[in-house]
């Protein structure tokens, strides 16, 4: 059970300068998968930060099955070092002195050789082992530093939207491992995350913030399948033309990779230029469904 | 090696002893420059700027300056000299320990501020993901920092010997000039130029223009040859 209640004031950035404050407080059940969701600038990164206590808050306390990892009123503040976190960063931080190898292995001691060669074998990373972070491509950087911060076998793994940058094969791929690997470790992991499909695959449970405010907290279904949508498909769209065909008018629409011409009335078109971005809304009763 | 093995015309003396004096200046300057280059790195106190200043001081000051105000310091007839004759035992005016001082103090800003930029283009998350891997900071400097930044270091410790080699002023005011103890080849060159010896000045000048470009062109060659490996 991870338990926390914490006060920071925050710069926003950009260009407007007003500050303003993270202040959140929940429960997070032990062994859970909770996704982190909200704009950028939401203070999502903050909150990972004050639980690996690398940014300190101005008030409040951190429990973490049982042990205090920060309380402002009784001063204890435990360093990142003394708490049992794997942090895997936005940028991987990957050390580039250091093969493969020694870098899932620098946390561990000399005794954890079993570990660390079944950690590699689990983990496909076994034939990258004598390579330099340099030569690897993005999507192994980000798996090696993913294994690195699961190393130590953490109690709560903080995840800085660990699989952006990521092909959507690789994305798959590191997603299974990491529920595998979560299955087998039962660290509880916190995960800052765009991208609604890794939510609905990974997380149990998704707390969505707002302005530094915990706006909703639920499970995927509750947060982002709300009421006034249900029964509609809603996809967002960028129109990349708009041509007159006899009486009906065609919009071209790029949907994620894929282009798609629908049928629009001269109402809808009227304010459209190429490049807008629009929601296109359908009926969701009996869709056809591939695989 | 001493003049008799040489020929009697010339003396070696001061350059073995110039660099002896850059060789140790240089430790001397690896040891406490990387702790304090890295203090003033990752530091938020307000003081910083004076510190910064402090160090940078050698750059802009004449060498004679320095020398003067450490002679003050050191000479036996003032309270620190003093006190460092009655306490250690210590002589530094007119001592190869005296040199040193005066050495370190002057070459500071080019190890300081090599390896502070050093320490600075490492991104900060490396600090801070051996933190979240348990590691103190003082086993990620030697690990993962330190490793990260040998050009860094190397510059400043070039920096700092060839510095060393160059040194004048300094040495002129506290050293005292003693062959065999204080009297480096700048000293020399400027005693066989006094004395209308231009052959043996020219010796000295010669072998320290060699070496002095010698050891540059190297760093350039090999930072050269870093920059394009990667």
């Amino acid at each position: 059970m991870i338990e926390f209640d914490i006060e920071k004031t925050l710069q926003s950035v950009g260009r407007s300068r007003d500050s303003f404050a993270l202040q959140m407080q929940t429960k997070l059940d032990g062994g859970a998968f909770v996704a982190l969701f909200g704009r950028s600038g939401s203070g999502k990164t903050t909150l990972l930060r004050i639980l690996a206590g690398l940014t300190k808050p101005d008030a409040g306390r951190i429990v973490v099955n049982g042990e205090v990892w920060f309380d402002a009123q009784n001063k204890i503040d435990l360093p990142p070092q003394r708490r049992s976190i794997g942090f895997m960063f936005q940028d991987y931080a990957l050390f580039p002195n250091l093969s493969v190898r020694d870098n899932v292995g620098y946390a561990l001691g000399p005794h954890d050789k079993a570990w660390l060669n079944e950690l590699l074998a689990m983990t496909g990373l076994e034939d990258l082992r004598q390579r330099f972070p340099d030569s690897l491509s993005g999507g192994q950087k980000q798996r090696v530093a993913l294994v690195r911060a699961i190393a130590r076998k953490p109690q709560l793994l903080l995840l800085d939207e660990p699989l952006s940058a990521l092909d959507i094969d690789m994305r798959v791929q590191l997603q299974e491992q990491l529920i595998h690997l979560q299955q087998r470790l039962g660290f509880t992991a916190l995960m800052v995350s765009h991208d609604l499909g890794e939510v609905f695959k990974l997380a149990q449970h998704v707390l969505r913030l707002e302005h530094g405010k915990l706006a909703q907290s639920g499970t995927p279904a509750q947060v982002f399948l709300s009421a006034r949508h249900a029964g509609k498909l809603n996809v967002r769209a960028q129109v990349l033309d708009i041509r007159r065909e006899d009486v009906i008018n065609v919009l071209s629409l790029l949907i994620g990779a894929e282009i798609v011409d629908v049928i629009a009335s001269d109402d809808e078109v009227r304010n459209l230029k190429p490049g807008d971005l629009v929601t296109i809304s359908a009926k969701a009763f009996s869709p056809l469904i591939f695989r | 090696m001493n003049a008799d093995s040489l020929g009697s015309v010339f003396d070696w003396e001061p350059l073995w002893l110039t660099f002896k004096l850059a060789l140790v200046t240089t430790s001397v300057l690896l040891v406490i420059g990387v702790p304090l280059a890295y203090w003033i790195a990752y530091t938020r106190t307000r003081i910083k700027p004076v510190i910064e200043t402090l160090i940078s001081m050698p750059l802009v000051l004449p060498p004679s300056v320095l020398g003067f105000y450490l002679l003050l310091a050191f000479s036996p007839r003032y309270a620190f000299g003093q006190w460092l004759q009655d306490w250690f035992h210590l002589q530094l005016v007119f001592s190869f320990s005296g040199l040193v001082i005066g050495s370190v103090i002057f070459s500071m800003p080019f190890m300081v501020q090599s390896v502070q930029s050093g320490f600075q283009s490492l991104p900060v998350n490396l600090l801070e993901a051996s933190r979240t891997l348990g590691k103190s900071d003082w086993h990620t400097l030697f690990r993962v920092l330190l490793p990260n930044m040998r050009p860094a270091l190397l510059t400043g410790a070039v920096l700092s010997f060839a510095h060393s080699i160059g040194e004048f002023g300094v040495v002129m005011m506290i050293g005292g000039n003693i062959p065999g103890v204080t009297r480096v080849a700048s000293l020399a060159i400027f005693d066989e130029v006094e004395s209308s010896h231009y052959a043996a000045a020219n010796r000295y000048a010669a072998v320290l223009f060699v070496v002095s470009f010698t050891i540059l062109f190297a760093v350039y060659l090999l930072n050269r040859r870093r920059g394009r490996a990667v």
